[in-house]
């Protein structure tokens, strides 16, 4: 009986181990599977050309990815600028002076934000932003632009990483201890400048990590970025151009790809990058986070 | 730290007072400091809180904006027959039929991968948190890997599930879309368990070891103290995966019929909504918002709910 309590207790222990390190593994196996996939293309071609070219042609096999590098960069930037300031803030309210009446209107909507499939903010974007780019923004700056532009993607990405901010701020500003608030709201400072130069100043790094989580987020996000992006292959010039992000390729080529080996190379290579660089941004400022957490 | 002190502004400072008497601010009243400071640091506050307020009326105004949107235009062509019957004939011309056949596809992968999910996720969080030591490398390290897991983009999710599933020879299928979602929710399901987890109180667990139970037998009582953080963490991955597209786009695929079997490729709903935008014919897209709507309607109750349950939760929180 009490043996046989033990081997349970055991294999159960042993079960679970085999599945944690199974999901440890699949990191890995994630990065080999699409690195495999894309030797091809990389044998080609030198890694640097590949980045740097911006010629596209799969029928010729020439594969630059500037253009979508270009685009991603654009779209994430411009998202990252306009969700930034809203979020500090919003976290800020929330944190630092908390009406309970303002969370409990303010955390449901953060939840919806959050909640939305991504091709909702797809529909909103192509239904609301782009004609308002189109319509109202783009003719102060340019003759004519269709509204399909960076800016487009990048406000609805803007929206979209909202939530993930917000609450990656709430919980980095919720590590720094009361006291040292109480402390500088005793020496006669404002909230406002306890705030700046006591919770901004000790959760810095934790506010880094945050952006660059939020970053890695955005660059691959798909559906709702295709939707509003404009696709045209070319290094967007302003953000009244329209661009085309890494993901919003793979995903529109899918099908296409099947038909050549190459083709179907080049676009696992395109979501290798995307890997990676998700993989290093999270692994760092999880890194960070993690850090602040066990110090406070 | 030293360097600014004495520039900070301080309440009762007499040394100040007395050496700038005609500073004194009938405004703040005797116990003033020089007025021109005092004054800029409450009006630094007060445009602080003004743009605490903008953001926060952004915030809101963003949310009222996307669902006023999808309700407005899903409401026009949302009809009995959209959600209770498949494609016709003429579907994608504009004539009759629904689009059951992506409410109902997207049913069975979610159903399939939340079941799936729970199945795995469920024993690596209790391994996490009560096999392992706390403290303990693997621990860390697997926590970490969820973290950078949850952050992979669904797209490299369904584009590394695609070259396996050519890999083996399978086609796009049910089976793959289940799959490769839980797969995508797997880091969702343990992240958020694991944070209900750890507020676990260890005095319950001594308790069961006192009374010579194994680390095994305290998944019953693990389980119902955790039980809220499991509803929350479903509920969350529910959202997420009805909503996904991108992952499901490669590994499911589309079709006009209910898949009888797991072989057979399942249409799914953002899909439905993604490929009916792109016609040109208004009818069709109509028919997009109206999925879109469907699909907004889900997503608003699994938040709502998820909401009550982590309110209850904390209410009867030790």
């Amino acid at each position: 009986m009490q043996k046989s309590r033990i081997i349970k207790d055991k294999t159960a222990g042993a079960t679970m181990l085999t599945l944690t390190i199974l999901s440890i593994v699949f990191v890995v196996v994630m990065f080999v599977g699409l690195y495999l996939k894309s030797v091809p293309v990389l044998e080609g071609k030198s890694m640097w050309s590949l980045l740097s070219s911006s010629e596209w042609k799969p029928l010729k096999g020439e594969f630059g990815f500037l253009p979508f590098i270009a685009g991603t960069l654009w779209v994430t930037f411009i998202a990252i600028l306009l969700a930034l300031p809203v979020s500090l803030f919003t976290a800020f309210y929330l944190t630092e002076y908390a009406r309970p009446a303002v969370r409990r209107f303010v955390f449901p909507a953060l939840d919806i934000l959050a909640a939305l499939p991504s091709v909702v903010y797809g529909i909103w974007g192509t239904l609301v932003i782009v004609p308002l780019i189109s319509d109202k923004v783009a003719p102060h700056f340019v003759e004519y632009s269709s509204g399909y532009t960076v800016l487009a993607a990048g406000i609805v990405l803007g929206v979209m990483i909202l939530p993930l901010l917000v609450s990656l701020f709430i919980e980095v500003f919720g590590m720094v201890p009361q006291d040292l608030r109480e402390a500088s709201l005793a020496l006669g400072a404002t909230r406002w400048q306890t705030t700046r130069k006591v919770v901004v100043r000790k959760t810095l790094p934790g506010i880094l990590a945050s952006t660059v989580l939020a970053v890695s987020r955005a660059m691959g996000e798909t559906i709702a970025v295709l939707m509003v992006c404009g696709c045209v292959m070319a290094i967007p010039k302003s953000p009244l151009d329209s661009g085309y992000p890494i993901p919003a390729l793979i995903a529109n080529n899918y099908g296409e790809m099947l038909s050549m080996p190459l083709y179907e190379s080049a676009l696992m290579f395109a979501a290798l990058i995307l890997f990676i660089v998700v993989f290093i941004f999270n692994l760092l400022s999880r890194i960070i986070l993690y850090r602040m957490e066990k110090t406070s | 730290m030293k360097k600014t002190f004495p520039k900070q502004p301080r309440r009762g400072n007499t040394h100040e007072v007395q050496l700038t008497p005609h500073k004194r601010s009938a405004v703040w009243g005797d116990h003033s400091k020089p007025k021109a400071r005092c004054g800029a640091k409450r009006i630094k506050e007060a445009l602080a809180q003004t743009l605490m307020w903008l953001s926060m009326a952004v915030v809101v105004g963003m949310v009222v904006s996307v669902i006023w949107t999808i309700f407005s235009h899903g409401w026009k062509a949302m009809s009995w027959e959209m959600v209770s019957s498949l494609p016709g004939g003429g579907f994608y011309i504009g004539k009759e039929g629904g689009f059951l056949n992506a409410i109902m596809g997207s049913v069975y992968i979610v159903g399939g991968s939340t079941v799936l999910g729970l199945l795995i996720s469920v024993p690596v969080v209790f391994y996490l948190n009560i096999y392992l030591k706390p403290g303990s490398k693997l621990a860390y390290v697997a926590r970490m890997a969820f973290d950078v897991l949850f952050g992979v983009p669904s797209i490299v999710y369904g584009a590394f599930a695609f070259t396996i599933m050519i890999f083996f020879g399978l086609r796009t299928s049910l089976l793959g879309g289940i799959i490769v979602i839980t797969l995508l929710i797997i880091p969702i399901f343990i992240r958020t368990m694991d944070e209900a987890t750890r507020e676990f109180p260890r005095d319950i667990l001594d308790a069961t070891y006192s009374l010579g139970a194994t680390r095994w037998e305290t998944l019953k009582v693990v389980l119902r103290q955790i039980a809220p953080g499991i509803a929350t963490a479903t509920l969350l991955s529910v959202g997420r995966a009805i909503g996904d597209a991108a992952a499901v786009m490669f590994t499911a695929g589309y079709t006009d019929s209910i898949p009888t079997s797991l072989s057979q490729p399942a249409a799914t709903l953002p899909l439905a909504v993604f490929f009916q935008l792109s016609s040109p014919i208004p009818e069709v897209q109509d028919r997009a918002y109206a999925a879109a709507l469907v699909l907004t309607v889900i997503v608003l109750l699994l938040s709502i709910t998820g909401r009550l349950i982590s309110n209850k939760f904390s209410k009867n929180k030790v």
